[in-house]
């Protein structure tokens, strides 16, 4: 039972890192952009949060550092693929390759260090309760700011005018243009949005879900959330639900190899990538319901006047 | 204000122009660089590019670099060309490796020379299986290439990580997850005493004709680009975009894995967890700065092998992180695509409304060319 209990815990520590990134993707790929640079963007968030938990100590500074490195990486990509119109893939893998190489290089002098040990968070009364305290109210505060984040975002994208702009301007570009909203800017907003919540998740990663840095410790995290906006058809409920499901997979694997079962581990660490692709396979099966759920416009250039 | 203005057709200038002009600003960002580490940036400079070619011994090494990098930018030319986003060479590139392993640990002591060319064919086999299954998801089940291939380099890496940890560990290699050296006769033949460009780089540079008449001279290369440039048009030509998909999956994969398999029974000599090295990656680079054109690579594969010998030397001589290369490769590449947008456009000083011009196919990257884009707040 106790055991179960921090399984699930883990599960929602580890589906928290996936849902912010695939949250902030979310909003950008509502808008009608594709940013493959996640994982660069999180790789740079990552250093940049840990270089401020080690230097200053305070731990939301790191994420809000961890922010600010994605947002202004997001905008470097998103002047390029909104202005120059220039390939949305080739563009955001470009900040992928740059973001492993660039958080390896400024890294290299925190590769020794070490955290303090974090306090815990615990909820008063309600993380004594049996079973559901250790589960669910002993976590890092990001937890349920995980959950309120995707609360809140579909009450933006359904409920709100902003948000009702938004997934025009990602529906339908020209639409929106002609009514005279200002599509470039609102691309980038959404894309730096996209990015500073990545960069949030990437900070978390090396600040309190590792805690440490390492080279391309995001180990394809950024893919993953990516794969789960498609996973999700767009819908923030279903990108939170997806990722504790993923953050099941990932943890399962830690779990099993703890139990001693006779699998190389190897094949558990795996688990994750061939969930991804297993998930995708299963989505992506029916290209109507696909195509149905999809902005319109995404992964498409637009520019006024043509 | 500054505004980009189509143009009525692609600038073919340009077109080779902007990679030396992307070139140039990454010097530029590296000179700043270098000051701002507080080295000197003409030793910053000299590193990178003129020691990479400065004697006979690292010529050979460039070319040794080079090599693998080719190989894989002209598989993946095809495939960008062909809009097929196979991101995951890498993968390929490392069960290319494992299949050529496979078959060079079957040698024994009296194996003939003649092993080299099975063990050069698994590699092909194991890079065009990897991808393979990338082209079948996608046929079959509309899965994105993208992210399938690429988390495809994950299984690839945990699949060699095992083997060399578990099966095919070296009961006489003080348990250090590694294979057995292979024997002598599968490896591939050395050009020249003393240095270790082999076999490979001849290779290479047949398959770069191969490649230009595969691209330019024949109908499935036609059927190829077009599909990339205007799948409708492709379409309403009956051209099968499946049939293109594959093609274009199995070749890249093919040659990521031949550049596995030239690795492992090359310069490697045995399988250990260090095989990827990122060239299934940087291949990336090579191919769209070489222009998607497979004699195009031979001069952006040079250049990459530049970075990563320039990129061990700045550590060694200048003690800075070798990982200075990948954020030059990175650079090269984000600057690259943003020198390109001048292929398709050119900047004029203007305040004056937008004209119309007629807008004009791409010519090679799938970037649709359209009328007027104004840069700055225009939008």
């Amino acid at each position: 039972m106790d055991s179960l209990a921090l399984l699930l815990a883990a599960t929602f520590n580890a589906g928290t890192v996936l849902a912010i990134a695939a949250l902030g993707l979310l909003i950008n790929e509502r808008a009608g952009i594709v940013n493959l640079g996640a994982e660069g963007m999180m790789l740079v968030a990552a250093i940049a949060g840990f270089a401020t938990a080690v230097n200053t100590g305070n731990d939301w500074l790191a994420f809000a550092a961890g922010a600010g490195a994605g947002a202004l990486m997001a905008a470097a990509f998103g002047v390029l693929v909104i202005w120059l119109n220039t390939n949305q893939y080739a563009t955001g893998l470009a900040l992928s390759l740059f973001g492993t190489g660039f958080s390896a290089f400024v890294g290299i002098k925190y590769t020794q260090e070490k955290l303090t040990e974090r306090a815990h968070f615990d909820i008063p009364v309600l993380s004594d309760l049996p079973f559901v305290g250790p589960a669910i109210f002993r976590q890092h505060p990001m937890v349920y700011i995980a959950v309120l984040l995707t609360i809140a975002l579909a009450w933006f994208l359904y409920r709100s005018r902003a948000g009702l702009v938004l997934r025009a301007v990602g529906e339908s570009p020209e639409s929106a243009h002609a009514l005279g909203y200002p599509v470039r800017r609102i691309r980038l907003i959404a894309v730096m949005v996209g990015g500073a919540l990545c960069g949030v998740s990437g900070a978390y990663i090396s600040v309190i879900y590792t805690p440490l840095w390492v080279e391309g410790m995001i180990a394809g995290k950024g893919w993953i959330a990516l794969a789960l906006t498609t996973f999700a058809t767009w819908r923030p409920a279903r990108v939170l639900l997806g990722a504790y499901l993923f953050g099941g997979v990932t943890m399962l694997q830690f779990h099993l190899q703890g139990e001693g079962v006779q699998v190389p581990s190897q094949f558990l660490t795996m688990l994750p990538y061939v969930a991804t692709i297993v998930v995708l396979v299963l989505i992506s099966r029916n290209a109507n319901f696909i195509k149905v759920n999809m902005p319109a416009s995404i992964g498409k250039p637009f520019f006024p006047g043509s | 204000m500054v505004k980009l203005e189509a143009r009525p057709e692609a600038s073919k200038f340009m077109s080779i122009a902007s990679p030396l002009l992307a070139l140039a600003i990454t010097v530029v960002i590296g000179t700043i660089l270098f000051v701002a580490l507080g080295k000197d940036p003409m030793r910053g400079l000299q590193v990178f590019f003129i020691e990479p070619v400065k004697s006979l011994y690292v010529l050979s090494e460039l070319a040794m670099k080079a090599t693998p990098l080719l190989l894989i930018a002209l598989g993946l030319s095809v495939c960008f060309r062909s809009n097929v986003w196979n991101i995951g060479a890498e993968g390929q590139f490392i069960v290319g490796a494992i299949f050529a392993s496979g078959v060079a640990m079957q040698a024994g002591p009296d194996t003939g020379r003649w092993i080299v060319v099975p063990v050069l064919l698994a590699g092909v086999l194991g890079g065009m299986v990897w991808a393979g299954i990338v082209a079948l998801l996608r046929d079959r089940f509309n899965a994105s290439e993208i992210l399938v291939s690429l988390m495809m380099v994950y299984i690839a890496d945990m699949v060699l990580s095992y083997l060399v940890y578990g099966p095919w560990k070296d009961p006489a290699g003080y348990n250090f997850p590694q294979t057995i050296t292979f024997l002598k006769s599968t490896q591939v033949p050395r050009l020249f005493d003393g240095s270790r460009v082999n076999l490979g780089l001849p290779i290479a540079l047949v398959l770069v004709a191969v490649f230009w008449v595969l691209l330019f001279r024949t109908y499935a290369g036609f059927q190829l680009q077009v599909g990339g440039l205007a799948p409708a048009a492709a379409r309403y030509a009956g051209f099968s975009s499946r049939r293109a998909l594959w093609m274009a999956l199995l070749l890249s994969g093919g040659m990521a894995g031949l550049a596995g398999a030239l690795e492992a029974a090359g310069p490697l000599g045995q399988l250990t967890p260090h095989v990827p090295a990122g060239y299934g990656f940087a291949a990336i680079i090579v191919a769209f700065v070489g222009r998607l054109h497979p004699v195009g690579a031979i001069f952006s594969a040079v250049l990459m092998s530049m970075f990563y010998i320039g990129g061990e030397l700045a550590q060694s001589r200048l003690g800075l992180p070798k990982s200075l290369t990948g954020v030059f490769q990175g650079l090269l590449l984000f600057t690259l695509l943003a020198c390109d947008t001048l292929i398709h456009y050119r900047i004029r000083w203007k305040a004056a409304q937008p004209q119309a011009a007629k807008p004009t196919a791409p010519a090679i990257t799938p970037t649709p060319a359209a009328t007027t884009v104004t840069t700055g707040k225009g939008a």
